[in-house]
């Protein structure tokens, strides 16, 4: 077996897997033009789902995938803040508790009878709750998944010690700059657009979809105009709930958004 | 050291595996007292949260479940909700969702040959130290995984959970001009594919031979992905919605994923091997014929060739993607339209590591009543252990450091996805 040789001048990067699919972490290995200069710009220290090398911390940069569901997460992301300079979460499991956030509106004993037929050997939280609800983060990258160039673009900065250029827009800026045309304005699709952070590239528009907001709340989103303007499309309010009720359904944009089409 | 001491074999992160598991082996002697792949990637419960969310969202929302092999769960997904009401797709919307799989297959297996798989057969920690000494190989494995990912993002939008998959077909369609500029890539990756079986075939595999119950789709006329039903070499011969009076999901104490037994059998085998050993004479003959001159005949019984099984599975994928290209012509439009109604509907798909069965159960506004998900991982989980059961015994001699990466790589060997299962891996020897 060999060893890998200790290079002590190059950054450290851990990557660190709490409650989620295993997309974002392999967005880095999916970068397959970039991943040979990446791994010849850092050390990888600790990266179980691409290496069985496993080194012990400190880490310059954290990469933490995944949401708190467990106990021993809770106490297991403690652990992984202290080892790491500077902490970045990636993807929407990690910035906003993810699609199994959707427990946090219903009984989870229940969920747990409905899935398993032991539930007692299940240890689960009531909630599915952001990384930076349990430790301080350094940086919230956004997506489900997160963008493969945004995440570059984020380690780039991080090891520059200069601010990433990743926008906090709306996904309606990249659809103009595409030249879509307006979905919602011209066929009248319901499309969470107005209210979503850019990153993905305005996908689902291009695919003559409404967004379906993968990349969570922009800066300042105005989600109760949207609403309304959902209404009068035609939706009714579980259908306009659900909408907001997905990947990041947890934001707490989204969460204040589905909890009004909610109220009687 | 001494073979005849009680030790144990313990693993607490399994690398280059999808998601988290440990492996734990007690030894007494050369006796193995205990088994348990433990999986502890927690619980994230998507068969109770899909309750109440509409049939049309299942795509995108059951796509989650698995970052590595998202189209498997859509496909699933779809089909299901197709059979349960009565959805006839158009035949060139059949053609591209084939396609569409072919592009995931491409990539996740070029991921696990090469990148997770192969660094255990060459002696390395993972792909990037392998990239020191190998750099030919990787990157040529590099272009080989982005081929198929630019399949999927032609077909998807993007890589990862791509967006254009829906119930009646697709929300987007693509024009022929897009597909043929694809070919000379996909040409590329044929001839590569082909290398790959070639080079796996001149690697070392321990002496491992085990009696399986292999269990994949099967098809009248094509190698299996889509469609088929559900076959074993022991006579099982069963629809999709027969899955669940003939498999059961048992709960064991030591993991979060639902292991999956055959009632009244026990352990079997899905994935490559299995799809292999019942479909070589769906194989193109490309695939065949590489296949033969590497030495596979089936059945192959030695968990350790799948990688070569896996590179004969990209031979296939390539050469699909090829003729489909070749043959596509858009469907008149990119989906029909599906209605409300309560009715439900199985289907089971052939996902790079194995099939993977979904029920749904939807009410009449279209709403999921219940679903039930059973993924390939849960299903080779109890077949993992038994392989390691057998496996660890024979290496009690060995000394513990290398018979715990041995017992690592037979693991790898499954390509397990404990993302999908509930999701990493772990190895622990004990000798006591």
């Amino acid at each position: 077996m060999r060893s890998k040789t200790k290079t002590a001048a190059k950054p450290r990067i851990g990557v660190f897997k709490f409650a989620s699919c295993d997309g974002c972490q392999l967005s880095l290995l999916d970068a397959e033009d970039e991943l040979l200069a990446v791994v010849g710009a850092v050390e990888i220290a600790y990266f179980p789902e691409a290496s069985r090398t496993m080194l012990k911390g400190p880490y310059d940069i954290g990469l933490v995938e995944g949401s708190i569901t467990t106990h021993h997460d809770a106490e297991r992301i403690q652990e992984v803040r202290r080892k790491c300079k500077k902490l970045i979460t990636i993807g929407a499991c990690a910035t906003a508790g993810g699609i199994q956030a959707l427990r946090n509106w219903k009984d989870v004993d229940e969920f747990v009878r409905v899935v398993y037929a032991s539930p007692q050997f299940i240890s689960t939280l009531k909630l599915s709750t952001p990384i930076a609800e349990h430790v301080p983060v350094d940086f919230e990258l956004r997506g489900c998944p997160i963008n493969k160039y945004q995440l570059i673009e984020l380690i780039t900065a991080t090891l520059c010690g200069r601010k990433p250029n990743i926008p906090t827009y709306s996904v309606c800026m990249e659809c103009k700059r595409k030249a879509n045309v307006c979905i919602a304005v011209a066929r009248g699709t319901a499309c969470l657009g107005p209210v979503t952070q850019a990153g993905c590239g305005a996908l689902c528009p291009g695919f003559d979809r409404g967004c379906y907001g993968c990349f969570g709340p922009m800066e300042s989103p105005n989600t109760a105009s949207l609403t309304n303007q959902f209404r009068v499309m035609g939706q009714s309010d579980p259908q306009i709930a659900r909408a907001f009720r997905s990947f990041n359904a947890w934001a707490w944009q989204f969460r204040k958004a589905s909890e009004e089409c909610e109220r009687p | 050291m001494n073979g005849r001491g009680g030790r144990t074999i313990k693993v607490d992160t399994l690398a280059r595996v999808e998601g988290e598991g440990a492996l734990y082996i007690k030894m007494a002697g050369d006796r193995v007292a205990d088994v348990k792949l433990k999986v502890y990637e927690p619980p994230r419960m998507f068969e109770a949260f899909l309750r109440g969310r509409h049939f049309s969202e299942a795509p995108d929302i059951t796509a989650r479940i698995c970052g590595i092999c998202p189209i498997a769960y859509q496909m699933s997904a779809v089909h299901a909700i197709e059979r349960a009401l009565d959805v006839k797709i158009d035949p060139a919307v059949r053609l591209l969702r084939r396609l569409f799989y072919c592009g995931e297959w491409i990539e996740s297996h070029a991921l696990h040959v090469y990148m997770l798989h192969a660094p255990d057969f060459l002696g390395y920690a993972d792909v990037i130290e392998m990239a020191q000494d190998h750099r030919a190989i990787v990157e040529k494995a590099l272009r080989l995984k982005k081929i198929g990912n630019h399949l999927v993002q032609v077909l998807g939008g993007r890589e990862i959970h791509p967006i254009s998959a829906a119930v009646g077909g697709f929300h987007k369609t693509p024009a022929q001009a897009q597909l043929h500029d694809l070919v000379s890539d996909l040409e590329w990756a044929l001839e590569a594919s082909l290398e790959t079986v070639r080079w796996a075939a001149t690697l070392q595999f321990p002496k491992f031979e085990q009696e399986y119950e292999f269990v994949a789709l099967r098809h009248p006329e094509e190698y299996p992905l889509n469609e088929g039903r559900l076959v074993s070499n022991h006579g099982l011969d069963i629809d999709a919605s027969e899955y669940e009076d003939r498999f059961l999901e048992v709960h064991v104490k030591h993991s979060n994923a639902l292991q999956s037994i055959l009632r009244g059998k026990g352990s079997y085998l899905v994935g490559p091997l299995a799809r292999f050993n019942l479909n070589f004479d769906r194989l193109p003959e490309v695939a065949r014929k590489v296949a033969t001159e590497a030495g596979l005949k089936p059945p192959v019984k030695n968990p350790f060739k799948s990688i070569v099984v896996r590179a004969v599975e990209l031979v296939f994928a390539c050469a699909e993607a090829l003729r489909i290209i070749a043959v596509y012509e858009p469907p008149s439009a990119p989906r029909v339209p599906v209605a409300n109604r309560a009715a439900t509907g199985q289907a089971i798909t052939e996902a790079p590591r194995g099939i993977l069965y979904h029920r749904y159960s939807i009410d009449e506004n279209g709403l999921i009543r219940t679903a039930k998900i059973v993924p390939p991982t849960s299903q080779n989980q109890k077949r993992i252990e038994d392989d390691l059961r057998e496996y660890a015994a024979q290496l009690a001699a060995w000394p513990l450091e290398e018979a715990t990466w041995k017992c690592e790589q037979a693991v790898r060997c499954y390509d397990p996805c404990i993302s999908c299962a509930t999701h990493f891996l772990k190895v622990v020897i004990e000798r006591e």
